[in-house]
């Protein structure tokens, strides 16, 4: 029974995101085709050039753009499907190699900078829910001015403390840990902070509960209290916010890249919007959209074993 | 940076109540009073031109002659930082007022419309929600180009989806209220009920969210001119002066701090009494 109805949330969640990826798509493929103007032209000609009829007619029949619209649609499709993500306008290579590419660096800074974040989150929300008001009240001043904070300020900020100040951190650079360090804080100080005011906010009214009572009238302390019990309820809050996170780490990444001069999928993507490269910049918009929804599928099935209530109900 | 950030941390109002202590939301008043008053009467506020080399020099350090120093050019950098005052508050209203238009009308199309209706557009919002709102900012830019309204625009359309759903959401509630289904039975036009009745109450929580939304779209704004793709040298605005001095940070790291300093206290005073009023508004309610 309980695997059953977990396997059908499973499979809601799954047909959901194929739909949510399948609109993306679509989104992508009308984009192309309502601005590209002649994408014959732009695959041939760089600027200045000048190409006959005959090659444009011959690349035009090459790509299949001589054939129907809806047959092109399904063949966009059908290319996503095997991962081709298409051609880049500006590299001359395909878009999903030059993902792959940059994919290495990107990762490592998001998942370095998700840690962090849920780290500081949680240890922040422990310490200081219902504790003597001025605690709640500095740490909660203290979020607020993070979430207003731009992240190109805030990376600004820790560049200017501990690279120019105090010389403590590298600059810039994909080179050992410690240049991952200050990036890795740019993006997950501000995402820190709307998760401890969320868990914070959650973590003081699960502590008004009954069961906590009980619990701690067995003789519970006080930290194995907010650990064991209180964290366990509070998190279910938290991983709903798993979408507001996924998307800060994806945008983020493209301020912080510039900003500490890193390689990666974000300048990849800066690089594609300035050249106006639009096979590229809406191949990672898909790219973006897939991680999206694969990464909240996993999520979602994680909150099931958080939360079982969820899967009996 | 954007609306729904704020409507996901902005579970029930005890975070807000305690931030903002009162010297708080009087500072950010102030500030926020001097920024209008630089965004107006800019030559009123500035010492200076904005884009005049002075003889002076370049790379001054604060002093009587130049209060916060001179940039890479030698000019006042106290000038340019109040002229630009004015793009940042264009960007944070214009952009805003774009996403609460179009997000009204989606979402007013969506709460009204019947059930095939609302599932599309509500598909298409889950669909354009999967791409974080700078991405799409981004290709905003890349189909229309760079420059400062594009930029705008950018930013506006990319806060479309999450002020759809919260009037989406408004509407659903609304229209069930027995004052609009008390119009209808009167036999008031249809047209008029929505206009009248639903518009109004569906969209007045929503205006309460986009006043935090301002600050938000001026960060926003501001992140894209620092990315080179909004406003472009030698104009007068902080995303941009920022980037410039992130050049001469080894020279002098106050250039790029003083712009970083101004939209930062810009957004969190708009985010601190954005929030009193929606503390307010929804003491009102009964909250």
């Amino acid at each position: 029974m309980r695997t059953g109805s977990l396997l059908r949330r499973i499979g809601f969640r799954l047909l959901a995101g194929v739909g949510v990826l399948w609109g993306a798509a679509t989104l992508s493929f009308i984009a192309l085709h309502v601005t590209a103007g002649d994408a014959a032209l732009a695959t041939v000609a760089g600027q200045g050039a000048n190409p006959t009829e005959a090659v444009l007619r011959a690349v035009r029949h090459d790509y299949g753009l001589d054939q129907p619209i809806y047959v092109q649609y399904l063949r966009y499709l059908g290319r996503l499907v095997r991962g081709d993500l298409g051609q880049s306008y500006q590299q001359r290579i395909p878009v999903a190699k030059a993902i792959a590419e940059q994919l290495g660096p990107t990762v490592q800074l998001a998942v370095a900078a998700a840690l962090v974040a849920v780290l500081l989150a949680v240890g922040v929300a422990l310490l200081t829910a219902r504790r003597r008001p001025w605690i709640g009240s500095l740490s909660s001043g203290v979020e607020l001015v993070l979430t207003s904070t731009p992240t190109f300020v805030l990376g600004l900020l820790l560049l200017i403390v501990f690279s120019f100040k105090t010389r403590l951190l590298p600059v810039s650079g994909n080179q050992g840990l410690a240049s991952l360090i200050l990036p890795t804080f740019t993006l997950a100080l501000p995402i820190a902070a709307v998760l401890a005011q969320v868990l914070r906010t959650e973590l003081e009214e699960v502590l008004e509960q009954p069961f906590i009572v009980t619990v701690r009238s067995r003789g519970m302390r006080d930290v194995a209290v907010r650990v064991r019990h209180a964290l366990r309820h509070s998190l279910v809050q938290v991983v709903t916010m798993s979408g507001y996170v996924i998307g800060s780490l994806l945008g983020g990444a493209v301020i912080t890249e510039t900003l500490f001069v890193r390689q990666g999928v974000g300048q990849l993507m800066l690089n594609g919007v300035t050249n106006k490269d639009i096979p590229m910049v809406l191949g990672i918009v898909v790219f973006a959209s897939v991680v999206y929804v694969v990464v909240n599928l996993l999520v979602d099935i994680g909150y099931t074993v958080i939360d079982p209530r969820l899967v009996t109900r | 940076m954007s609306a729904l950030a704020e409507t996901a941390a902005a579970v029930p109002g005890t975070v807000a109540r305690r931030v903002t202590l009162r010297p708080g939301r009087i500072l950010a008043g102030l500030f926020l009073t001097a920024i209008v008053v630089a965004a107006l009467v800019p030559a009123l506020l500035a010492p200076q031109d904005p884009l005049a080399i002075s003889t002076d020099g370049a790379f001054l350090h604060p002093g009587a002659a130049h209060l916060l120093g001179t940039d890479e050019s030698g000019r006042d950098t106290l000038s340019r930082m109040i002229y630009g005052a004015r793009p940042s508050l264009i960007m944070g209203l214009g952009a805003t007022a774009i996403g609460v238009a179009g997000g009204t009308l989606l979402g007013l199309i969506a709460g009204l419309g019947n059930r095939i209706t609302e599932g599309a557009v509500m598909r298409l919002i889950d669909v354009v929600l999967s791409v974080p709102e700078l991405l799409l900012a981004l290709v905003v830019i890349t189909l229309l180009g760079t420059g400062v309204s594009n930029a705008l625009f950018a930013v506006g359309f990319a806060a479309i989806p999450a002020y759809a759903r919260i009037v989406r959401a408004q509407a659903h509630i609304v229209r069930r209220a027995t004052y609009v289904e008390a119009a209808g039975t009167l036999g008031i036009r249809r047209v008029t009920v929505i206009w009248r009745h639903v518009l109004p109450n569906a969209v007045r929580p929503v205006l309460v969210l986009a006043t935090i939304g301002i600050g938000g779209a001026i960060g926003a704004g501001a992140s894209l001119s620092f990315l080179g793709l909004g406003a472009k040298p030698p104009a007068a605005e902080w995303g941009d002066m920022l980037s410039i001095g992130m050049q001469y940070i080894s020279n002098d790291w106050l250039l790029a701090a003083i712009p970083g300093a101004a939209v930062t206290l810009t957004v969190l005073s708009v985010t601190v009494l954005g929030r009193e009023l929606r503390r307010r508004s929804e003491g009102r309610t009964g909250r």
